[in-house]
């Protein structure tokens, strides 16, 4: 399995994928500069997080104009392997076109990194299919645009096609303001495209996938991804 | 030259007289301002020098002591460990979002211009109460400041310390840690560390200089005079000495930088901090013995028609000095184009010992290099006796004559005791991957080492109230508690990097306060055999005349080799909670320290973390025994029962803060084995409870003192901060 990790100027979670694309995906990692102008190699393409090109217009805004873009539709359309947008990655998604919404700024104007909890929404996606139903996982966010926002229709088309991946939800697994961090409707906190290759998701999985960071609820992602390829 | 202009640099008319005899003539209006701001405070030390050479600086892991930009101690298995602490107050007194924001930014490139790659921001804060709006103000700036400038170079916060405190008050302290990683050899494996470390020496003669990064503009002209001056009611005029931070070209700086290490073709590196180009290339070349010619009009420019004077002077962020071997600065100008940045050759390294700015070919300064960087005037400034205040212990501000349960809720949500999540939850702590024990969990972080077995812990801490009172015991409870924090979490403390914030060093009782706080952060750094890597003196720390408390802040790194750790948090219910040390009716608002029990319980502590038996450790630090068990409790998520036999005051036994104790939890099963080291140590250790149930209860003989809800107490020390903060 070969796993390609794009970089960006200002993407800071490249390496924290690279490493666990190497040892969760267990796939030959490369990194793709965003001049690069094809993907068509790899089983995987990852979008990390950080601030490409400083997110001083907004989030992913600029770095959704990469040649590597370009490259990244094709590779989408085209079938070729999974997606997944990661914090910043899914903010570059969502302005990419690739996956519908915006990401604004968190409802208490701040930036928060913390451990929250997420309900497993849907398990049949190449992305959770090593979750159980409305499992809970602990995994941390760390952004200040998290707030996922879309138009009625949309929200309704996501629900309809069960698009809606994970939700912030309490230790129980209720979903309710209380245990929304950012504002997100309807606490949305990942979603997929209709294909069902690309999700996008707030959360960094790739930070709890290793006993010595104190969680590993991130392995269920990337096993999931890694089950569904080799098949 | 007009006495106005020379007074208008803060310089001294003997100062200027030393130019003077430096150069056989007078100097021009530029050579002026290079040397008013590398002979300022800030940059030279001229106050504080005598005093730091005491220190311990030398140890069998130390690979560089102070004089460059950031210390380096090897932690084993080719690795090894840069870092630095660094203050910008003055500025964020000012203007607190880019004042701290530029602070972070600055103490980042002192530590990758070292070759490393920073893994690790830690930062200690002081501000006036929060009863103050204009301090909410300046707290809410600051931490807004290093969240935005730390998280976008995706480099983790880790830990860090704030307390509040009216002598802050108009006088805010910012003091930013970073800390890197470098390889000493080469990797085997394709690897984000780098593996070369580079000095700030302006090395061989005819080496091209090349300028890279940001372009030059006005900001921060004469920010470091600006940091050598007592800050009063005009201080928000000097915004416009404030500097303005672009973290997203700082990132890109880093891995443009780290990237031009690898071609081996780099001689010698530098940032252009305070005073800018000025003190990169003059501490550059009197390092190496060198000189340097350059031509400014090759400077980028972010303004037009800046003067000499202001190129010179410029503190504008995210530019660096770099010397190459000659004939390789292609190697600079491919890299730096492919991540999107300046690079240009604007001048060369020379054999005359001079430092000549030329623009467009006509020499607009030229002075000895080494006069600049070396041959400010040291002073000796006069000091008044020693004195050892008397103030009232923290506790006391809180009404006695409470109820013990209602006035320990009320110490657990004083701003300087409750919960910090307000603040670190805006830090990125997690970036990396490496965070281990994250913040607000145990006294100090852990971060892994990838690609080893070992961990490093990090810890901020300093205590100005204590220093008030006395200044030689605070500073080494400064030191004693820093490495304290690093026991608790399983990691043997190896080095210390300082900064020290004190008040106008030309007042006699300022300066005696900070000769025997050194004298007492000397000392403990001796005694735990930790010695100083690294450091800065911010002096002038007052406002309207009034100085702040003396606050030395230590930053210090532990080493957690192959072993366990641990945090502060109980963990199963039956479990004994031990102290290590003994409780003392404290009295003084500044506790005593006897150094041989500290490092008998350290040691203690450290074996009983490292075999695996503490299940949890924590000291008892700022609100003594009490908050120390509930914090253990709130982290641990679950509730004890404290019972001791004390003949001491209930004020002095719940809320003293005498020093050298730890808190540990143990199974029962391990007391035997717990006994056996402390009694080879000679450590005290009494079991003072036990872990389980919902709530907290503490007595005293037959006396019960505190009995409160879990929830209660987690309320009260979680919601404090947040609430204040939202209002």
């Amino acid at each position: 399995m070969k796993a390609g990790v794009i970089v960006f100027p200002g993407s800071n979670c490249d390496w924290d994928c690279y490493h666990t694309a190497k040892t969760s995906l267990r796939a030959k990692t490369e990194f793709v500069w965003h001049e690069d102008e094809s993907l068509n190699s790899f089983d995987v393409v990852i979008v990390p997080g950080g601030f490409s090109y400083g997110d001083y217009l907004r989030s992913g805004a600029i770095a959704r104009f990469s040649p590597v873009m370009n490259a990244l539709v094709d590779y989408v359309n085209k079938d070729k392997g999974l997606v997944i947008g990661i914090c910043n990655g899914f903010q570059i998604l969502t302005e990419a076109g690739l996956l519908p919404g915006a990401l604004q700024k968190n409802k208490h104007l701040k930036f928060l990194c913390k451990n929250v909890r997420l309900r497993v929404e849907n398990t049949k996606t190449p992305f959770t299919n090593k979750c159980q139903s409305g499992q809970v996982l602990e995994i941390p966010i760390a952004h200040f645009d998290g707030n996922y926002t879309a138009d009625k229709e949309t929200i309704e088309k996501l629900n309809k096609n069960k698009q809606v991946i994970f939700r912030y939800c309490s230790k129980t697994g209720s979903v309710s303001s209380s245990s929304n961090p950012n504002g997100s409707i309807e606490n949305i906190a990942g979603i997929c495209n209709e294909a069902r290759n690309v999700l996008g998701m707030m959360p960094h999985p790739e930070r709890v996938a290793d006993p010595v960071l104190g969680g590993e609820d991130g392995e269920y992602i990337f096993s999931s991804m890694a089950g569904y390829l080799k098949k | 030259m007009d006495p106005k202009i020379i007074e208008q640099h803060g310089l001294t008319k003997e100062e200027f007289n030393r130019i003077k005899g430096i150069l056989g003539r007078e100097p021009n209006l530029v050579e002026l301002g290079m040397y008013s701001v590398l002979w300022s405070e800030h940059c030279s030390y001229k106050s504080s020098r005598i005093y730091l050479k005491n220190f311990l600086t030398k140890g069998k892991r130390i690979l560089q002591g102070p004089g460059e930009n950031a210390g380096i101690i090897d932690i084993g298995d080719g690795f090894a460990i840069a870092m630095k602490i660094e203050s910008h107050n003055h500025p964020s007194a000012v203007e607190p979002f880019q004042g701290a924001a530029t602070g972070v930014g600055g103490i980042v490139r002192d530590v990758f211009t070292m070759g490393a790659r920073p893994i690790a921001s830690l930062n200690s804060l002081r501000f006036g109460p929060l009863s103050d709006p204009h301090n909410r103000f300046l707290f809410d700036g600051v931490v807004a400041g290093i969240s935005s400038y730390g998280n976008c170079l995706g480099l983790p916060t880790v830990a860090g310390e704030v307390y509040f405190d009216d002598c802050y008050t108009g006088n805010c302290l910012v003091n930013a840690m970073c800390v890197g990683l470098v390889r000493l050899s080469e990797a085997e494996v394709k690897s984000e560390i780098p593996s070369i470390i580079v000095k700030a020496k302006a090395e061989g003669v005819g080496n091209p200089v090349l300028y890279v990064g940001s372009s030059t503009g006005r900001d921060g002209i004469h920010g470091a005079t600006f940091a050598s001056v007592e800050l009063d009611e005009n201080s928000v005029e000097k915004r416009s000495n404030v500097q303005v931070g672009d973290p997203f070209t700082e990132k890109l700086l880093i891995e443009a930088c780290l990237e031009l290490l690898k071609t081996g073709n780099v001689v010698g590196m530098q940032d252009m901090g305070a005073a800018g180009l000025t003190s990169s290339l003059s501490e550059m070349a009197s390092r190496a013995g060198t000189g340097a010619e350059i031509d400014i009009a090759l400077v980028p420019q972010r303004e037009e028609k800046m003067t000499p004077y202001e190129i010179m002077l410029s503190e504008s962020q995210e530019r660096m000095v770099v010397v190459m071997k000659k004939g390789t600065e292609d190697d600079a100008f491919r890299i730096f184009k492919k991540w999107g940045l300046n690079a240009v050759a604007m001048g060369r390294i020379t054999d005359d010992g001079f430092f000549r700015v030329k623009e467009n070919g006509k020499t607009v300064a030229e002075v000895p290099a080494k006069s600049l960087a070396d041959d400010a005037p040291l002073y000796e400034r006069p000091v008044s006796a020693p004195v050892v205040r008397d103030i009232e212990p923290y506790y006391k501000k809180f009404k006695s004559g409470k109820s013990c349960n209602s006035i320990l809720l009320d110490v657990l949500s004083d701003p300087n005791i409750a919960n910090k999540s307000w603040v670190y939850e805006q830090y990125d702590h997690m970036v990396q991957t490496n965070t281990s024990v994250l913040p607000g969990k145990a006294d100090a972080a852990v971060l892994r080492i990838k690609y080893s077995h070992k961990k490093i812990a990090l810890t901020t801490d300093g205590n100005g109230r204590y220093c008030y009172v006395d200044p030689y015991v605070g500073g080494l409870i400064s030191v004693c508690e820093a490495a304290r924090n690093l026991v608790c979490v399983g990691a043997e403390p190896l080095a210390v990097t300082d900064c020290l914030n004190f008040g106008n060093p030309e007042k006699p009782a300022v300066m005696s306060q900070f000769k025997e706080c050194v004298r007492g952060l000397s000392d403990g750094c001796r005694h735990l055999n930790t010695p100083v890597v690294s450091g800065n003196v911010s002096f002038y720390n007052e406002n309207n005349g009034v100085a702040i408390y003396p606050t030395p802040v230590i930053g210090m790194l532990g080493l957690i080799d192959n072993t366990p750790h641990c945090d502060m948090g109980f963990k199963s219910k039956g479990d004994l909670i031990v102290l290590l040390g003994v409780n003392k009716d404290e009295k003084s608002a500044c506790p005593e320290l006897d150094i041989e029990l500290e490092k008998s319980v350290q040691k203690t502590c450290l074996e009983a973390v490292r075999s695996g038996i503490a299940k949890s450790a924590h000291d008892t630090a700022e609100g003594g025994l009490s908050v120390a068990i509930a914090e253990c409790c709130i982290t641990g998520g679950i509730g004890a029962k404290i019972s001791v036999n004390e003949k001491i005051s209930n004020m002095g036994l719940l809320f003293g803060e005498t020093q050298s104790r730890i808190i540990i939890s143990i199974d029962p099963n391990d007391v035997f084995a717990l006994n056996d080291m402390a009694k080879k140590n000679n450590t005290p250790v009494s079991i003072i409870g036990k872990i389980g149930g919902s709530s907290l209860s503490i007595k005293n003989g037959k006396k019960k003192l505190v009995d409160l809800k879990m929830a209660t107490v987690s309320e009260a020390y979680n919601g404090s901060i947040n609430s204040v903060m939202r209002a």
